[in-house]
């Protein structure tokens, strides 16, 4: 057997190495970013297919026409249906569907945050188990959990028993409002606690001192410093918040019974009963362009802060 | 009768879950007085700070500050500020609402704070570094703030807790200075956790010496490295040689080799001591020198640190450094010399363990 090796003692020059000139470095940039275009080609294909193909039918579509008998005309191309935009039931459903959105998140960021705060303060294991409770939710079919709110929230089930046993009178929530922004918090409530735990977690704990030790009070400390620089995660979580419960669909269906049109809703009645596919286009084109519009906002803040 | 001490700590003993941090120490601290609490990490020094401070509570004892009781006291409601070892600057404000922040916090108007935030900005040299955020600052300037920070509101004690550990050693040594001049020029007691003896020395009035949350020795700087109260102190506080010893009468003491060696003590004959021999205070003289107190060796290493040589000398049963001054006419030994190591009977410490 030959031996190839180089001892150290055979040379005391580093092995060549190509010179780290501008175009070597730009070449290796290059081919790094090649290798990763490679591992993610399978994701990209399958987002073509899946998101952005589809996408761009619905974009078409938006700008055709409804023919007499409910079917689509891909010729004329028009802005009828996004006029429609501007109907006073359009605008009904588009400003309820807003309303109910902010208030979930806000009621969301109001629940979370305490918890969030609590879980950055507790022993490793408490806050495992807290954790584990935010998650399991998840690891149950999204279905079953809004049927199961619709058993807790009905007449004669166990939350009005509750209010009857205290002498409160029955209760009746399923199929209004509340019940579907309990159900709407209840489901999202994860997507606020996570980010907002991330970011308060990461605060310096010696900033919290340093403020009381300035004669800042609890309340004061928490304004001035934890709020603040919390911030990034109160953004993320309404953002994670606010862009679905926007286009919630399953949610106010089973626990408001359908009787306040929302716009997840509405959007499936124009592709369903109504049979107006441009129509449904243009109203999913609107709600795309808004979360899409509060998604840049999170990426841009993400850039920023966190 | 004595003025009211800044401090008063009475049998402070801090407790977490069954770590005692802090063991029952007793600490005046005089107003105007630059003190430092001195010990290795662990020892409880800045717990006894916090509790200053109020980030910690005593589990047990009386913590006066100017004759109140603070014990259980928020740290909002106490006179005092901290400057932190990390400087905790509030990354989302800029210099000036930083400095200003204790001002607002305390129902000072917007103007004056500002007004009284950019004078201490500019007392500690950044004048014009107002917008500047922490993060654009370097660890010198960021420290410059946190004092200014601490500093405009005029608290009746500063507690610095390692203020200059992040610092390089020539930013440290220039911050040791103003530093005490700063306190020099307020007269307020500046209190300071460190874990370098040295820069304890070159600062403070008075030093704290701890470990293992024991309160070992209060004293002077000179009291402190002339006559420490024991083996820990004496071993802690700059460089020294102990030698394990028993004592013979008042002014002798036996060697574990047995040699008899002059030392003054007040044990009682037969007690194990160590006696503590600065480098600096012990001879070498040639080999066959007439002096009491004498150890005879063979120099080991020689290193020259330019003002000073440091000859490490092995005697039989031991190691001992010595340093000799860089002087005209000193005659430097070489590795192999046989020597002998002398020294005067007040050179010497006796401590117990």
């Amino acid at each position: 057997m030959t031996n190839t090796d180089t001892s150290p003692d055979d040379t005391d020059q580093p092995p060549p190495v190509a010179a780290a000139t501008p175009a070597f470095e730009a070449a290796a940039i290059r081919a790094a970013s090649r290798r990763g275009l490679f591992m993610a080609l399978p994701a990209y294909v399958y987002l073509v297919i899946f998101f952005a193909v589809p996408f761009a039918i619905v974009v078409v579509y938006s700008f055709a026409t409804r023919t007499r008998t409910g079917g689509t005309s891909l010729s004329g191309w028009n802005l009828n249906s996004y006029r429609r935009l501007g109907e006073q039931i359009v605008r009904d459903v588009l400003w309820r569907s807003l309303g109910l959105a902010i208030l979930t998140t806000i009621i969301c960021l109001v629940v979370a945050y305490p918890f969030a705060y609590y879980m950055t303060i507790v022993s490793a294991t408490t806050r495992n188990v807290m954790l584990i409770l935010v998650m399991i939710p998840f690891w149950t079919n999204f279905l079953v959990r809004n049927y199961a709110w619709r058993l807790l929230l009905s007449s004669g089930g166990p939350l009005s028993s509750v209010t009857e046993t205290i002498g409160l009178g029955e209760t009746d929530l399923l199929f209004t409002k509340t019940a579907v922004v309990i159900g709407l918090v209840y489901s999202f409530l994860p997507f606020m606690i996570l980010p907002l735990y991330a970011s308060i977690e990461r605060i310096d704990h010696s900033l919290i001192e340093a403020s009381r030790d300035l004669y800042a009070s609890g309340s004061q400390t928490f304004r001035r410093v934890v709020l603040p620089l919390s911030m990034p995660g109160v953004i993320a979580g309404s953002i994670l918040v606010f862009v679905p419960s926007l286009g919630a669909y399953v949610t106010p269906d089973i626990l408001g019974g359908g009787k306040e049109v929302l716009l997840g809703s509405y959007i499936v009645t124009q592709f369903g009963t109504a049979r107006n596919f441009p129509f449904g286009a243009s109203l999913s084109v609107v709600l795309m362009v808004v979360m899409l519009t509060a998604t840049v906002a999170y990426f841009r803040q993400g850039g920023r802060n966190l | 009768m004595m003025a009211t001490p800044a401090v008063d700590i009475r049998g402070i003993t801090k407790r977490f879950d069954d770590v005692v941090a802090v063991d029952a120490i007793d600490m005046h601290i005089a107003d105007g007085e630059f003190f430092a609490m001195l010990g290795p990490s662990g020892c409880g020094k800045t717990t006894t700070l916090r509790m200053i401070a109020g980030l910690e509570f005593p589990t047990e004892g009386s913590l006066r500050i100017f004759g109140e009781e603070v014990g259980t006291l928020p740290p909002n409601k106490r006179p005092v500020n901290t400057v932190f070892q990390s400087y905790a600057l509030f990354p989302h404000m800029n210099v000036l609402d930083n400095v200003a922040f204790g001002l607002r916090m305390n129902g000072v108007n917007r103007a004056t704070a500002r007004q009284r935030a950019s004078d201490m900005i500019a007392l500690v040299r950044l004048a014009g570094m107002e917008n500047r955020r922490p993060a654009q600052m370097s660890g010198g300037q960021q420290q410059r703030v946190a004092l200014a920070r601490a500093l405009v509101n005029e608290p009746k004690v500063l507690l610095l807790d390692e203020p200059l550990g992040a610092l390089d050693l020539k930013l440290r040594q220039d911050m040791q200075l103003e530093l005490k001049e700063l306190q020099r020029r307020l007269g307020i007691s500046f209190v300071f956790v460190t874990h370098d003896q040295e820069e304890a020395l070159t600062m403070s009035d008075r030093i704290a010496v701890m470990n293992n949350g024991q309160l070992l020795q209060v004293g002077t700087p000179e009291d402190i490295y002339e006559r420490p109260a024991n083996r820990f102190v004496a071993d802690f506080i700059g460089t020294t040689n102990l030698l394990d010893a028993t004592i013979v009468d008042t002014t002798t003491v036996c060697l574990s080799n047995g040699t008899r060696v002059a030392a003054r003590s007040s044990y009682s004959a037969g007690t194990a001591v160590a006696i503590c021999l600065r480098p600096e205070r012990a001879r070498v003289v040639d080999g066959n020198d007439s002096h009491e107190s004498r150890i005879t060796g063979v120099v080991e290493t020689v290193t020259y640190i330019g003002n000073a040589r440091v000859y490490t000398i092995r005697c039989d049963w031991m190691h001992l450094r010595v340093r000799e001054d860089n002087r005209p006419g000193t005659a430097p030994r070489a590795t192999g010399d046989e020597v002998t190591v002398t020294w005067d009977i007040d050179a010497v410490t006796v401590v117990a363990e």
